[in-house]
């Protein structure tokens, strides 16, 4: 599938606006403006940005604890993540649900999760209500690495095959579930799985985000043709802790560092784009200059915010009671 | 004796119960850490840091890390509890109870009565809960009134660092299924505890100071609120009992019932929601059993039934604080 500068321009705005996001959620975190948990995403920018591209408002993902790339990916808006990152009144869940739990319905962003495999089950509803009402939508859950050996998971592989939902299953393959290696606690293959629930599946590397483009775009392509789920696996790296605060004593010395320089998703985004002639550097320059002066006024605001009133404590329980 | 803190509380009755009995095991996620990984190995000693250094001496076959797979590794420890071993699993938090229900409450908690009173299933299951991490929904309940309704479990709530290491050696050493939960913010608390092992028996309330007006029944992270508010309470010339029943499961009736039967007043407080919890099951004893002792309405003290929000001024007015308990100890004295 062929990009457009168009929307080579975009695919890259929102991969630095992702990047700039979580760099700058680290640096806040680590000066305490933040509270609670925080997982970032920074490294893994071309697996959201590759997959979400093909999506729109008929479309729903399901996504992590390590979550705002996807958000960002799919639509949300910035300042509304921020101030709910700093539990504002006027975060995109009112503050009542920071990191862990931003969503956004009307993007068909339904929600990071807290719940390691939460997201699989609920992407097969998706799926199901797509298909019912036929509105052509499909549905994608990305998962980690650890996250793929959860029931939930393995459940809805296979259900989504044996209901033939148009559902796509992105294994987020970082290395590691918190301090634990994936080579250890992953049996088999992601591939193989796939196969076994007879699904089509992708090996990819996850710094690629061409690699990514085009395979998401045959599995959308074949999701809303009817042709059933498809699962995609890209490996890839996550440039900070677990959470903020994770030592990474498991980790080996300079691996982020290594990664960082030599297999960057942005900057291999760049360099093709640039080598191959499409685009030129001092337009990419004016992207990371404009989404960096977005993130800084969506932390300035955030800043500014008031915290919930305390009424909003006990709103939003039930619908109606 | 010497100072610990409730996190070393723990890992000491962990180490004191593997050391005596090789049957005793520990499984969880990233409970040493660092499995498979190119860095150190037991790289978290879990998620904060509770059983640390277990690993380097009991070794990876005893102290087992697991996939994030709480159906299976949770139902793991069961199996392998009727079968020979005492496993100590952990459950990260009680949040993610949700994922495993199955194998505590279907099967763990009911093999002895349906198999006629020939199963012995000693599993612990360690888990964090509470809020005030501003950890949000998901990751900040207060769960055991959920287990204290599955009869054929047995709920701990330990209170201070003392508390735990004496009823974790307990529930190691109890045969029957046994859900261990800990406050993730009294981790840092720290007080005198016995170096050698002790046990603390079940379903024997504690009462942490006696007073002549009002009865505070508190559990958990709760009891020291209780206290708190008690002292308080002292300046204005109102003394409380305050009872820390201790395990939920079995419950101290007696003791509970007695102590209202001498103050007349009962406030109950409760970190967990408040339908269907143990405010509301320890007030209908009371009333079932000491109504006449009663000189004014049992006062129950919980967050409302919500959600645990995020943002901290939310999370702050979803607590129980020292000052509501000590609110509704006055308001059962006015
Ligand atoms: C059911 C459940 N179990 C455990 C956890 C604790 N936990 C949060 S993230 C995480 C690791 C997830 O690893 P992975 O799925 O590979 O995603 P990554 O963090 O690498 O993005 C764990 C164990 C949880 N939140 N939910």
């Amino acid at each position: 599938m062929q990009l457009n500068r168009e929307e080579l321009l975009q695919s890259y705005r929102t991969m630095c606006t992702i990047r700039e996001f979580e760099e700058r959620v680290h640096s806040e975190f680590s000066e305490g403006g933040i509270p609670g948990f925080v997982h970032l995403y920074a490294g893994e920018e071309a697996s959201a940005v590759g997959v979400c591209s093909h999506l729109d408002d008929r479309d729903n993902i399901a996504s992590t604890h390590r979550g705002h790339g996807h958000c960002i990916a799919k639509g949300c808006d910035v300042n509304g993540m921020m101030a709910e990152i700093f539990g504002r009144g006027d975060g995109l869940c009112g503050g009542k649900g920071g990191s862990m739990h931003i969503a956004d319905l009307s993007k068909g962003m339904m929600g990071a999760n807290g719940i390691v495999g939460g997201g699989p089950p609920l992407i097969c509803g998706a799926a199901l209500t797509a298909k019912t009402l036929k509105t052509g939508g499909v549905a994608v859950a990305f998962v980690g690495d650890g996250a793929s050996n959860q029931g939930t998971t393995l459940e809805s592989y296979n259900l989504a095959k044996v209901w033939n939902l148009p559902a796509i299953f992105v294994v987020e393959d970082n290395g590691y579930a918190e301090s634990t290696a994936s080579v250890w606690a992953v049996a088999g293959d992601q591939s193989k799985r796939a196969a076994a629930f007879g699904m089509p599946s992708y090996e990819l590397d996850g710094n690629d985000f061409f690699a990514i483009h085009q395979a998401a775009g045959e599995a959308v392509e074949r999701a809303r043709g009817g042709g059933g789920p498809s699962l995609i696996h890209v490996k890839l790296t996550r440039y900070f802790g677990h959470f903020e605060g994770d030592a990474m004593t498991y980790r080996q010395a300079g691996e982020i560092e290594v990664a960082r320089r030599e297999r960057d998703p942005l900057r291999f985004f760049r360099q093709r784009v640039t080598e191959a002639g499409v685009l030129e550097a001092h337009q990419l320059d004016e992207i990371e200059s404009e989404v960096k002066r977005l993130i800084d006024q969506s932390v300035v605001l955030s800043k500014a915010a008031p915290p919930p009133t305390p009424e909003r404590l006990l709103t939003d329980v039930y619908v109606s009671y | 004796m010497s100072k610990k803190s409730y996190r070393q509380a723990i890992n000491e009755a962990l180490a004191q119960e593997m050391r005596r009995d090789p049957t005793v095991i520990v499984m969880g996620e990233d409970n040493a850490g660092g499995m498979g990984a190119p860095g150190d190995d037991d790289a978290w000693g879990g998620v904060l840091g509770v059983t640390k250094g277990l690993m380097p001496e009991f070794g990876r076959d005893r102290v087992l890390d697991t996939p994030i797979t709480e159906s299976a590794f949770i139902g793991a420890a069961v199996g392998a509890a009727a079968t020979g071993l005492r496993p100590v699993a952990e459950l990260m938090f009680v949040d993610f109870l949700g994922v495993c229900f199955d194998q505590i409450f279907n099967q763990a908690a009911k093999f002895r009565y349906m198999f006629g009173g020939k199963a012995v299933t000693p599993v612990v299951i360690r888990t964090m809960y509470g809020a005030g991490f501003r950890a949000a929904s998901q990751h900040s309940q207060c769960l055991y009134p959920i287990f204290t309704h599955i009869p054929g479990l047995k709920v701990v709530v330990p209170s201070s660092a003392y508390e735990a290491k004496g009823l974790l050696i307990q529930s190691i050493r109890d045969n029957d299924p046994v859900i261990f939960l800990e406050h993730k913010v009294l981790y840092d608390e720290i007080e005198e505890v016995p170096d050698e092992p002790y046990t603390i028996p079940f379903g024997e309330a504690n009462l942490t100071r006696e007073g002549d007006h009002v009865t505070i029944v508190a559990l958990g992270r709760m009891v020291g609120f209780a206290n708190r508010a008690a002292d308080a309470l002292q300046k204005e010339g109102i003394t409380c009992t305050v009872v820390d029943p201790r395990t939920t499961s079995p419950l101290d009736e007696d003791t509970i019932i007695e102590s209202v039967e001498n103050t007349g007043r009962l406030v109950v407080v409760d970190e967990a929601s408040p339908r269907c919890g143990m405010a509301a099951d320890i007030s209908a004893l009371v009333a079932q059993n000491a109504f006449k002792a009663l000189k004014a309405p049992i006062r129950m003290v919980t967050p409302p039934h919500t959600p645990v929000p995020f943002a901290p001024q939310l999370e702050d007015a979803y607590i129980p604080t020292p000052e509501k308990i000590a609110d509704a100890v006055r308001h059962v004295m006015a």
